[in-house]
């Protein structure tokens, strides 16, 4: 059993289920239910495959690592090394892959006879293919080409419903944005062969006392803006927002809650693995960098109507808390506290857990609302919940998860990360104590404002009346939507209560990172699994307040229903209207809920209105016509990052095509004279 | 006997908090020259509610309905986590800081939620004004109560108000910064004055009051009382986290009847307090809030970095 999943064997069969998958829905591409059927088949299969080797592989602790390929050449071998970092993100990548794709076996149903459902399959199986060898790959070649797989293959995801030119244009934007990440990337790399002389992680990390530390603060920054990138870091974070909401539902919970770890993945991989030992100003830098995404990310989605848009800045968000979790990591291995260190880190791997599941949960009831309604605005929705009862409950479930309401999952994983952080505040007493103190901060508000925003985004999309006729054709969704919803749902909750098992094993994942060997933990107590405590500073028991809460719950519900006054008379009115009629027009709207907070925070957001007044005598102007307001936000970043930006480069390019001539013998002495630099510098 | 004293700490929340409420306004009578009502008036006006008819919107759905009992469970499993009139009770699954700060945003979800069930302006508008003031507020409890944890060197409430005197004479002066960031949390957390007027119907100004409008009832009840609540859990954390005498650190019958009623004249302080800030006071514009709140959070800040 062991040997058939958590071997070579194992993973080639595990990559050969998503390769079939993809070539068998290319060839059936002429039969939509057929296409669907296979791609879906194998994408659950393979899900399975790589959920039962990930588990496998952190269970009994063994890495797996073989090389395939010529030998001879070793920049096409195929280099792999699975230890339990690796193996803890193929779990999460399977895991969100599985329920995702149950769930897509009824939502690409509505793009039958629209577009070919073959090339859906082939791409979606390429997309997590090459998710699964990103974090599988030992080679920075090899690394390389399946970082490509997996952003090309999403890039056709996110183009997928083309006859949307919006579409199309986060596309470009996400394929622009995503490869200049990779320069970066491909930078870094270059550098550390040049001063390893190889591509190999495992030299890397063999010779990483050798690298000076220059070189490597250069790859700090390199690989920060590279994977930032790809992770949504602000302000490298412009592609996601637009083009997580354009891909199908189920395919941007992926891209949201699976793909954007991969960045990550790669973070940890280099920073706390391979280039030990660090810099402690590198952890200072990730703390801030993402205190700074945690709180921008937050406010961003408090200004958005578009619910897959304001999920996606919630990304954001949370890629920032789980960069508190790493910063305080980096920061504490840096200085030598190995025991901290590991807290931070197994709050960061805990998140990113947490994150995958309670984010594609929103991401796929958000999917469900959108199916029914045919828009994505939320000022059109309303009073859902009395026709969508399953989704509006998974929704909220998602709500409470995200915005670390206990007993749920993203409670105890920003819990760990607070903890992380105050023993920053309490262990420290030069600069870096201010650094951990604006984290904490950051993270605080953070938890209060993403509590807003999702009161905001439940109340206004499944409260209340239906603001548009959409919402009162809108129906339950099928079964298998369903199913993929109620799965994260409960996942969500059972990762909350058993979190005191999950930081269990996240600890020994941990302890598998060579800068933790053998380290005492602080987390858990093995002894009393049900408490997540740190050392004697605090502890708390998911199941006990789960406990305690449903008793409460359950024995309030039954005095005030049973007990007191049990013949009350309850009659079903109309809300109080003030005499008038009311409409729905009259209930607040996403932009008004969030209107006051944008205001206080109006020197970060730059909001704007714009009254345009219409008149029926434009002359004397006594009797207007209509009025109109427009509030907007400004994007900032497009104004003051990447707009100079373009227009520098494009004025680079100009003056630099003064140098074309057309003229052959001008070209001809450029080469001489590029021929005579290069031999001056070689001899 | 144990089981006796946790049932005692169980229910002492619900049952004294609205004799609390009660003082408050009668204090605000008298600073009025008023005769105002008895201090016992809340619980007449709870056990009215609970035997009144209902009127439910037809816009409202299961959110509505249910609210008021996870609001009001929530507030009962808080007040039963957090040090009442004995610190040697010891609670290690639900008493740290931060469950009780996020149990608590459980209660203010649900409440802003059910604000908005109905589909009311209303409902709406003080849903959003809830939601900034407590998003704002999040900031200054945390780190409140952060500054004090620090001190005691323990984020566990029952051992902060156990070594509490002892660590908390060494670093004076954080500990009063930071309860004065805390008085400041709590008084937005319960909506009283400067930043909401319990007192008051008026759609300039109201927060609290919205969100519960379209409640009637057994609803409007365990709203109202689960306020009361929110109200004694605040001022019994001022009281035992930051100036923890007398509350009982022994199981005997007579250290626990002492520490009740130290913890209760502590509390009627802080409702002296706040009767005479709601009388002498106006409520502040809306946009003034963020403002008193920012100080609340840069108290603790200049807390923290005191502690030595």
């Amino acid at each position: 059993m062991i040997e058939l999943f958590a071997s070579s064997f194992g993973f080639g069969i595990l990559l050969t289920l998503f390769v079939v998958g993809a070539i068998g829905s290319l060839l059936l591409r002429k039969s939509d239910s057929w296409a669907n059927f296979w791609s879906s088949f194998f994408a659950i299969a393979g899900s399975i495959w790589g959920l039962v080797l990930g588990t496998l592989l952190i269970v009994i602790g063994r890495d797996l690592s073989f090389t395939t390929g010529m030998a001879a050449w070793p920049l096409l071998s195929l280099t792999v090394h699975i230890d339990r970092l690796a193996a803890f993100f193929i779990v999460v990548i399977s895991l969100i892959t599985l329920i995702c794709s149950v769930y897509g076996i009824g939502y690409i149903k509505h793009f039958y006879n629209q577009y070919s459902l073959g090339s859906l399959g082939l791409f979606y199986h390429l997309f997590i293919a090459g998710m699964i060898l990103v974090v599988s790959a030992a080679n920075g070649i090899f690394f390389l080409i399946v970082w490509e797989i997996m952003s090309i293959a999403s890039y056709f995801l996110v183009v997928y419903d083309r006859h949307d030119e919006n579409n199309v244009k986060a596309g470009f934007l996400y394929l622009v944005m995503t490869h200049v990440g990779t320069a970066f990337i491909i930078f870094s790399f270059l550098l550390l062969y040049q001063h390893t002389g190889s591509f190999d992680f495992a030299n890397w990390q063999a010779s990483s006392l050798l690298i000076p530390m220059s070189i490597k603060n250069v790859v700090f920054v390199l690989a920060m803006i590279g994977f930032g990138t790809k992770a949504g870091l602000i302000p490298f974070h412009v592609w996601l927002p637009s083009a997580h909401p354009a891909a199908p539902s189920h395919v941007s919970a992926l891209m949201s809650g699976v793909m954007i770890k991969t960045g990550i993945y790669m973070m940890i991989r280099i920073f706390l693995d391979l280039l030990q030992p660090i810099p402690t100003w590198w952890g200072l830098a990730v703390l801030i960098i993402g205190s700074i995404s945690a709180l921008l990310g937050v406010l961003y989605a408090l200004t958005e109507h578009d619910i897959k848009r304001l999920l996606a800045y919630h990304s954001i968000e949370n890629i920032g808390i789980i960069l508190l979790g790493l910063g305080s990591a980096l920061t504490f291995a840096s200085l030598n506290m190995p025991t901290l260190a590991l807290l931070g880190l197994v709050a960061a791997l805990f998140h990113t857990l947490n994150h995958a599941t309670f984010k594609s949960l929103l991401f796929l009831s958000a999917g469900a609302v959108i199916n029914q309604t045919h828009s994505r605005n939320m000022e059109e929705y309303g009073g859902l919940i009395k026709y969508m009862p399953l989704t509006a409950f998974c929704f909220l479930i998602g709500s409470m998860a995200i915005s670390a309401l206990p007993p749920f999952n993203g409670f105890f994983s920003e819990w760990l990360t607070f903890q992380a952080l105050f023993s920053g505040i309490a262990g420290f007493n030069f600069y870096a104590k201010w650094i951990f103190m604006f984290a904490a901060g950051s993270l605080a508000f953070t938890g209060g404002l993403a509590l807003a925003c999702f009161v905001k985004a439940f109340g206004v999309t499944f409260l209340a009346r239906p603001r548009s006729t959409e919402v009162t054709h809108a129906k339950e969704v099928s079964f298998s939507l369903r199913l993929g919803m109620i799965l994260l749902a409960v996942l969500s909750l059972l990762f909350g209560i058993f979190s005191g098992y999950l930081t269990f094993w996240l600890e020994k994942i941990g302890t598998n990172i060579g800068a933790f060997y053998q380290i005492k933990s602080i987390v858990s107590v093995p002894s009393n699994q049900g408490i997540i405590s740190v050392g004697n500073w605090s502890s708390v028991s998911a199941p006990a307040f789960f406990a305690l809460l449903i008793s409460a719950l359950i024995l309030v519900w039954f005095i005030v229903r049973f007990i007191i006054n049990k013949n009350q008379k309850v009659t079903t009115g109309a809300t109080w209207d003030c005499g008038t009629d009311l409409t729905p027009r009259m209930e607040i709207t996403a932009t008004g809920f969030a209107r006051s907070i944008t205001l206080i925070f109006q020197g970060i957001l730059k909001p704007s209105i714009q009254h345009e007044v219409e008149y029926h005598d434009s002359m004397s102007r006594f009797l207007p016509k209509s009025r109109t307001i427009v509030l907007s936000i400004q994007d900032v970043y497009q104004t003051y990052l990447y707009r100079p930006l373009q227009t520098g480069i494009t004025a680079l390019s100009l003056r630099v095509k003064g140098i074309q001539s057309g003229n052959v013998n001008a070209y001809i002495s450029y080469i001489l004279i590029t021929l005579m630099i290069l031999l001056f510098f070689v001899l | 006997m144990m089981i006796f004293i946790w049932l005692a700490q169980l229910i002492c929340t619900p049952i004294a908090s609205l004799l609390f409420v009660g003082v408050i306004k009668k204090i605000k009578a008298r600073l009025q020259n008023r005769q105002g009502a008895s201090i016992w008036q809340p619980y007449r006006d709870i056990w009215k509610l609970l035997h009144k008819d209902e009127v439910i919107s037809r816009d409202a759905s299961w959110i509505f309905r249910f609210a008021p009992i996870i609001i009001f469970a929530v507030t009962v499993v808080v007040g039963a986590s957090i040090p009442l009139f004995s610190s040697w009770l010891s609670n290690n699954l639900t008493s740290d800081i931060l469950i009780i700060v996020y149990a608590l945003a459980i209660s203010t979800f649900f409440l802003a939620l059910a604000g908005m069930d109905a589909g009311s302006a209303f409902g709406g508008f003080g849903s959003s004004r809830e939601m900034t003031v407590s998003a704002l507020a999040e900031g200054g409890f945390i780190f409140s109560l952060l500054t004090i944890a620090l001190v005691s060197g323990t984020t566990n409430l029952f051992v902060i108000a156990n070594v509490g005197i002892a660590a908390q004479s060494q670093s004076f002066l954080p500990t009063i910064l930071a309860f004065g960031g805390f008085f400041i949390v709590l008084l937005a957390e319960t909506a009283r004055f400067p930043f909401d007027n319990p007192s008051t119907h008026l759609e300039l100004t109201m927060i609290h009051e919205a969100m519960i409008l379209e409640h009637s009832g057994k609803k409007l009840a365990l709203l109202e009382w689960a306020a009361a609540n929110k109200l004694f859990i605040f001022a019994a954390l001022g009281a035992n986290l930051f100036f923890p005498w007398g509350i009982a650190a022994s199981a005997s019958l007579a250290a626990i009847g002492i520490g009740l009623i130290v913890l209760f004249a502590k509390i009627l302080v802080f409702c002296f307090i706040i009767a005479v800030i709601e009388s002498s006071m106006a409520k502040f514009r809306f946009f003034r809030l963020p403002d008193l709140l920012v100080i609340s959070f840069i108290l603790n800040v200049v807390a923290i970095s005191l502690i030595s």
